[in-house]
């Protein structure tokens, strides 16, 4: 029979008999001690809960956040394309068309009038940021908070859009090229409210 | 002066011993969680007042409001009582320990030892094997396959092992020549309070502090309650203040059999140049940092317990009965028969 190990380590199993000093025990059990004294002056590994803060991988996905451009306007147009991207079907939502006046609320002609995600259901996989053409839903270095009713994991947009005051920064999330290409103003949906804004009045 | 005076001195003498035999046990099960946790590169209960220090109180407030769970199959008279017994017989043993050599109040000499009875050793002894009835009460009226087990197991251990403990001390009793624990702590007042019976017994303390694990239902030897073959073992079916009480009759245990050490091997209150000092200091103030040296004694032996508690694990039944009956009981007896020897040829 072939050599089959996992981690190419083995060890064989010894089964001779206990020297005199390990049949004692005192020998070890003081050795055994020392080492765990040794560790009472150790640096503590301990995070205290409430003063210390756990430092999260840059990569971390945590609660979504639903984005706003840089006049405050919602990003979102209501596509569906992360609903289908995600695995744990957690996404709903329900498009509205925008109405007129309505420019500084919602960037695209038809937005979500219903966006929820259902944080039980939500694996944090981040296929909705992936499938996301208009960089509207990002997840973030923020933790789901507990709640004591299982209604109150499903987020709406109360939740999940950014308050124009209190910006998310999701820097981190988006690679230096889709920095890069978001800047490129040929593009129709890189462009920002006062951009198409100028356009017009430049065209009149 | 009379029979009421003694009533009422021994009286605070007891509540006193009482009070401080719970204060230390509860704070105890506190320091055990920090020093486990400092052992492992933790930093332990830091949350209920400052340091984690009213963890204690925290904990018996919890175990209070729990729910009183009552197994419909059990002996429930029995069931009932056994928690107490467990405390009753963990308290006792306090009663003959010398706390200190005595304090003279208001003219009178108060020796501070709740009563000393001339048997107190075999005193000692025997409410510790009492022990084992809390243990095997609760067990077995739990009518739960593991608290019988676990039940099972503690009498026999501690049957095993009351037998080298015994045989430890009839060396020591060879030495000392009384079963008095008054009397033992006094002999140990010579060479100036540096005479103390580790030196002439040795081997005996070691038998005697391996079977006060034992007896006390600590690792190595906590098959009792060993969580992952027995659920917890005897207290499975226990809840509420009665597990409490199980819990809280494991540190006063401790204590008691750290007291005990202290008392039997090292000095009792004695320490070194302590009839120097009663010649120079106030007979008072001596008497009470003897107390504190007998309390610092007893706390490093508990101290001891924890950390032997959080470095090895468990032995096996099967090690646990070769190590009683095949090591110690013959090596109590090649103790007590070179003690013998020795005690002969010096007389």
């Amino acid at each position: 029979m072939a050599e089959f190990t996992l981690s190419n380590r083995k060890k064989v199993v010894s089964r001779k008999e206990m020297t005199l000093s390990e049949k004692l025990y005192f020998p070890g059990i003081l050795k055994g001690m020392g080492v765990t004294m040794s560790h009472l002056f150790k640096k503590k590994a301990t995070l205290i809960h409430g003063k210390d803060h756990h430092v999260f991988a840059p990569v971390y996905r945590g609660t979504h956040v639903l984005k706003r451009d840089e006049q405050g306007a919602e990003r979102c147009t209501a596509c569906g394309l992360c609903a289908v991207a995600c695995p744990a079907e957690a996404i709903t939502m329900e498009s509205a068309e925008r109405k007129k006046g309505e420019e500084s609320l919602y960037r695209e002609e038809k937005y979500a009038k219903i966006y929820e995600i259902n944080m039980l259901r939500c694996i944090f996989c981040g296929l909705c940021e992936e499938a996301c053409p208009k960089e509207a839903i990002f997840l973030t270095d923020r933790i789901v908070p507990t709640t004591f009713n299982r209604g109150e994991f499903i987020y709406g947009k109360d939740k999940l859009v950014e308050p124009t005051d209190e910006r998310v920064d999701v820097s981190k999330r988006q690679r230096p090229e889709v920095l890069e290409f978001k800047k490129d103003k040929k593009h129709y949906h890189n462009r920002t409210f006062l951009d198409k804004v100028k356009k017009v009045t430049k065209a009149h | 002066m009379g029979i009421e005076v003694l009533i009422i001195e021994k009286l605070i003498i007891v509540t006193i011993v009482f009070v401080i035999t719970l204060g230390i046990a509860a704070y105890s099960t506190y320091g055990e969680r920090k020093f486990a946790a400092f052992l492992q590169d933790r930093i332990g209960p830091n949350n209920a007042g400052p340091f984690g220090i009213l963890q204690p109180v925290a904990d018996g407030i919890k175990m209070v409001m729990k729910e009183d769970f009552i197994p419909e199959t059990s002996n429930r008279f029995l069931y009932q009582i056994a928690p107490g017994l467990a405390m009753l017989t963990a308290l006792m043993t306090s009663a003959v320990i010398p706390w200190g050599k005595s304090l003279f109040i208001f003219g009178r000499e108060v020796p501070l030892q709740a009563t000393d009875i001339n048997v107190g050793m075999l005193y000692v002894l025997g409410v510790v094997s009492l022990g084992v009835y809390g243990i095997m009460i609760g067990g077995w009226s739990s009518n739960n396959k593991y608290s019988l087990l676990g039940a099972l197991r503690a009498s026999s251990q501690m049957i095993s092992y009351e037998l080298p403990m015994g045989l430890a001390l009839i060396a020591l009793l060879m030495v000392t020549g009384t079963l008095s624990l008054r009397e033992m702590a006094e002999m140990q007042n010579g060479w100036n309070g540096m005479q103390w019976n580790i030196i002439y017994q040795p081997l005996g303390f070691v038998i005697f502090i391996v079977c006060a694990f034992a007896e006390a239902n600590r690792t190595p030897f906590d098959l009792p309650e060993c969580e992952a073959e027995l659920i917890g073992g005897y207290h499975t079916e226990y809840s509420s203040m009665k597990l409490g009480f199980y819990l809280f009759a494991e540190y006063v245990h401790m204590f008691i059999s750290s007291t005990i050490m202290a008392t039997l091997y090292f000095g009792a209150y004695n320490f070194p140049g302590v009839n120097t000092l009663y010649d120079i200091l106030p007979h008072n103030v001596v008497t009470l940092i003897g107390t504190a040296v007998l309390f610092i004694k007893i706390l490093f032996f508990i101290m001891l317990f924890m950390w032997v508690r959080w470095t090895i694990p468990r032995f096996r039944y099967d090690q646990l009965m070769n190590l009683g009956w095949k090591v110690l009981v013959p090596l109590a007896i090649v103790n007590i028969v070179i003690t013998a020897a020795v005690v002969l040829i010096t007389l």
